[in-house]
């Protein structure tokens, strides 16, 4: 099975007051073509750091590549020349969607210019040509107008009505959801192979959350693009996605198809993360203790602390990826066997 | 539409402003201690000579019925007589006000076309070497008494070098009269001879006054600059890989600068009071000198004069500036 | 107290500011003891024609003036009027503007209106284009240029507080305590002294260094203190027809006021650096 994207062993840490964070703690992650998966995971887990690792835009200053590779169709971005990767990579074969629709436009250029802007150095129909100077480049008509139709096609494919006047309207302009579909279809219009989205509805109100994703599905699984999508509502990955993937302070958990994750999770984590959602009989289950401190973060698997089946060996060697069924991988020393409604 | 509803409240702030003003000044002029008409007299004036040059110039009313005499005849362009020169005073700073905005424009000219472009390389290359050294500069250029910078500049370039003339605005005849302003007029008449001589005469005292609006500018441009590189459309647009170049000299210097018209009144402000010492210092024939000259007679009109021309300008440039402002900022516009 | 104790390790840990400290504490040096550390203490009255304008020597360490007096002594002495000016300037300006703000932001009135547009009237005009008028107007004197310097720098202690006093009072505990009785004066009062104190003493360290270089304008331009002063700005007025022979006579003094300015700059901008985030409590405040 060849992954578009094959992470692993990602180290990722973070500079603190009190000492290097450990946000990463080797991350193993697959993405096959045309897949949707979703990362799911607490605040704090570290799910937008490893989007933003894998797109290569972690805070400079802040942040430290530790080890591991992100292999991106055979190729490790970690280790490819900056450049090449900005220039072909980045908004070209992986794009983005933000979390916050609201700032992540410039406030003082109509969305048009915007787009176009992206248009000129990330369209599809430019793939092979010469690189214009950045500021002063030109814009060849041809390619431009085709790119304009296809910037119209894609605006009326995300619903915004009147796409040619919406163009000449600032971002202030539109409310959330409507710059939300913006980034969706700025996210498309490259032709790319995966998008990550990191949380794009979180910022948007519940009414409609379930109708922008809903879309979001609609239009990778008609192009057979790839998705990472990471989220903290359980929810909408049941939904949406075609694999889940939980990750708890800095490591990743459990791997498995949507309906595996849901009836068959193995990881006491994840029995216990499907276990605290709210049920009919309104009873809170939380799970006990708190997350752990990336600074000083407990060795082998982090969860153990918190865990009922937790031994000497989980407590000093992280467990290795252990495959049980068709793609349902989980990392843990004591998977679980019994399917959910059992907390054996 | 709203471009004018915005500029007609503006307006309507001049007004008491410009008023208050008014009233300062002449509350100053009025304050003295010494008599000024004894002192416009002479010391061998009779105190009948004294009395007489009093009604004479109208010192003997109450004075808020000077005060509204005052008002009135500034109303009609009326800013009264040098007691020194007895010449309308109106005369004699417009005379001379051309002088000053060539000076002030080319130091602001000079302090936006290096400043900005500092700051904003300044804040890529944060606590580089770059960085650190241009920290040095900005804050001796806060620091350095403009007067002081102007004499050792002369010092080195005019005095040991040679490099600049030592003073004044242009030796021989200007060029052709259309703007006033040499540099320009040179320019337009092709007379490019006149223009070298002026340029050079330009040079040390544009340098003076703009090293301390520099130092702002740059200080502004880069924490302008700091500021949105951390926001959130900056880090899409580098997700999306957009080049570089484009994201920093497009759309966040443009998002930096919005803050940075704000900061031309100050820097306007910071080019006024300095061109009031750089004139002095370089003999340059604006209405700097005008007042130094007016401090050194004691000519309290001539003073108020200028106090009141110094003010009126800065107000009226501020209420340009807030207009401005909302022409930069379309959000302005829509709220 | 632990505030004022992290506010100083804080600020210790500002290379700039901690030069800019040393800067300061120099200028204090040489004003307090400059009968001491002074080569020539007498020459600030006493003239000695005979060795007027000697270049920098064993003797005269940065030269003599026209008068033949000892350049570094008068110096030396300079500071103290440098130091005396700033101080009781901005001490003025503080004691004028912080009251005046603070009512002006309590009530809503006319009354408040009037007092934000005197000081927006102030702050229309350059402070030395007023202070010039003022001084000029009053008479080349200590007194007089402390005067015209505080009666034009209230207005930024004043707008600093109103802001400030408004903020508070935006905060809905405000209301609600009033409405159960208690004086909203003392309760606006209590919670905006501790607010205010930080942008106060930013901008005190930045104003001595605003005020200092105007003082030196003003002497410079023939309206502070008269001869035999040696107040700084005037010092290098008279210097200047010495020129380019006599180099020291104007370049120490210049030297001088832009070490101390660039003293307090940098003492006030590590200053900020470190209040400004510390302070800012509410998150319903804007910055």
């Amino acid at each position: 099975m060849a992954e578009l994207l094959s992470v692993r062993g990602l180290r990722v840490d973070f500079a603190t007051d009190r000492g290097p964070a450990q946000v990463l703690d080797g991350i193993n992650l697959d993405i096959a073509p045309g897949e949707v998966v979703g990362l799911v995971g607490e605040s704090g887990c570290g799910k937008t750091t490893l989007a933003r690792a894998i797109l290569g835009i972690l805070p400079q200053g802040a942040a430290r590549l530790r080890g591991g590779e992100v292999r991106f169709r055979g190729t490790d971005l970690l280790t490819q020349d900056p450049a090449v990767v900005n220039e072909q990579v980045r908004g070209r074969a992986i794009t983005f969607i933000p979390q916050d629709p609201f700032t992540s436009f410039s406030p003082l250029f109509p969305i048009g210019a915007q787009i176009m802007d992206l248009m000129k150095w990330k369209s599809p129909r430019a793939r092979g040509q010469a690189r214009p100077a950045a500021l002063f480049g030109r814009y060849p008509r041809a390619r431009r107008r085709a790119d304009r139709e296809a910037v119209l096609e894609i605006l009326r494919a995300v619903q915004i009505p009147e796409p040619a006047r919406a163009l000449r309207r600032l971002p202030h302009e539109f409310s959330g959801g409507q710059r939300q579909r913006l980034m969706i279809a700025m996210a498309l219009l490259p032709e790319p192979d995966l998008v990550i989205a990191d949380e794009p509805t979180t910022a948007l109100d519940v009414t409609i959350q379930a109708q922008i994703l809903r879309l979001l599905r609609e239009l990778v699984k008609a192009r057979g693009v790839s998705v990472l999508f990471t989220t903290h509502d359980l929810g909408t990955a049941h939904e949406l996605c075609d694999r889940i993937v939980v990750m708890y302070a800095g490591q990743e958990m459990e791997a498995a198809p949507t309906d595996a994750f849901f009836g068959r999770p193995a990881h006491p984590y994840t029995r216990r993360l499907l276990d605290s959602v709210p049920g009919p009989d309104g009873l809170i289950r939380d799970i006990p203790g708190e997350v752990p401190s990336l600074v000083a973060p407990p060795p082998g698997c982090r969860f153990h602390p918190r865990c009922d089946h937790a031994t000497a060996e989980c407590r000093v060697e992280r467990p290795a990826p252990r495959a049980l069924t068709d793609g349902h991988e989980v990392r843990c020393h004591h998977p679980v066997d019994s399917p959910a409604g059992g907390s054996g | 539409m709203r471009l004018l509803a915005l500029a007609l409240r503006r307006l309507l702030w001049f007004v008491p402003t410009l008023l208050g003003l008014l009233v300062i000044t002449f509350v100053i002029s009025r304050v003295v201690p010494a008599d000024p008409v004894a002192l416009v007299a002479g010391e061998t004036a009779t105190p009948a000579q004294i009395e007489a040059l009093r009604r004479d110039l109208g010192f003997d009313r109450p004075l808020p019925v000077q005060f509204v005499d005052y008002i009135a005849r500034l109303a009609r362009g009326d800013m009264g007589v040098s007691l020194f020169t007895r010449r309308p005073i109106l005369d004699d700073l417009l005379q001379r006000l051309p002088a000053t905005i060539e000076l002030t424009v080319a130091a602001m000219v000079v302090s936006i076309l290096i400043g900005i472009p500092l700051g904003v390389l300044s804040a890529l290359w944060r606590n580089s070497a770059f960085d650190h050294a241009l920290r040095i500069l900005t804050v001796s250029g806060l620091a350095i008494a403009g007067f002081w910078l102007g004499i050792m500049l002369q010092l080195l370039f005019s005095m040991r070098l040679g490099w600049t003339p030592l003073n004044g605005r242009l030796p021989g005849y200007p060029p052709t009269h259309i703007t006033g302003l040499y540099l320009v007029d040179a320019a337009l008449t092709w007379d490019w001879a006149t223009f070298g001589v002026a340029l050079r005469h330009l040079a040390l005292p544009a340098a003076t006054l703009a090293f301390p609006a520099l130092a702002t500018l740059v200080r502004f441009t880069r924490a302008g600059v700091l500021d949105v590189m951390q926001s959130n459309f900056v880090l899409y647009e580098r997700a999306m890989g957009l080049p570089r170049p484009l994201i920093v000299w497009k759309y966040i210097l443009r998002s930096a600068l919005t803050s940075t018209v704000t900061q031309i009144g100050l820097l306007l402000g910071i080019l006024l009071a300095g061109a009031v010492v750089t004139e002095a210092v370089f003999d340059w024939p604006g209405i700097g000198t005008y007042a130094v000259s007016s401090i050194v007679l004691s000519d309290y009109n001539a003073i108020m004069g200028f106090t009141v021309w110094a003010g009126a300008i800065f107000i009226v440039v501020n209420l340009l500036v807030d207009l401005a402002q909302t022409l930069v900022d379309p959000r302005e516009r829509a709220t | 107290m632990s505030t004022v104790w992290f506010v100083l390790t804080r600020l210790a840990r500002d290379r700039s500011a901690l030069i800019g400290l040393a800067l300061i504490a120099l200028l204090v040096l040489a004003a307090v003891a400059a009968p001491l550390l002074a080569t020539h203490p007498d020459d600030v009255f006493e003239l000695h024609p005979s060795e007027r304008l000697r270049a920098p020597s064993s003797t005269h360490w940065l030269g003599t003036d026209r008068m033949g007096s000892d350049v570094y002594s008068r110096l030396l002495f300079g500071a103290r009027i440098t130091i005396l000016i700033g101080l009781i300037a901005v001490g003025a300006s503080l004691i004028i503007g912080v009251p005046i703000g603070l009512v002006a932001g309590y009530y809503h009135g006319w009354v408040s209106d009037a007092l934000m547009r005197v000081s927006d009237i102030f702050l229309a005009v350059p402070q030395v284009v007023l202070a010039i008028a003022i001084a000029q107007t009053l008479g080349p004197s200590l007194p007089n240029v402390i005067l015209a310097l505080s009666v034009t720098y209230w207005p930024w202690f004043a707008r600093v507080v109103y802001a400030e006093t408004r903020a508070v009072q935006k905060e809905a505990f405000i209301e609600s305590t009033a409405a159960l009785g208690a004086s909203p004066w003392r309760l606006t009062v209590l919670h905006v002294l501790p607010n205010i104190a930080s942008p106060i003493i930013v901008r005190s360290s930045i104003g001595m260094g605003f005020t200092i270089l105007t003082a030196a304008a003003l002497g410079f331009l023939g309206l502070g203190p008269p001869p035999p002063t040696p107040e700084w700005g005037r010092t290098i007025a008279e210097s200047r027809e010495f020129l380019p022979d006599a180099w020291w006579y104007a370049a120490a003094p210049g030297l001088a006021i832009f070490l101390t300015v660039m003293g307090f700059n940098l003492l006030g901008d590590g200053l900020r650096d470190v209040l400004d985030p510390r302070l800012r409590r509410s998150p319903a405040r804007d910055g």
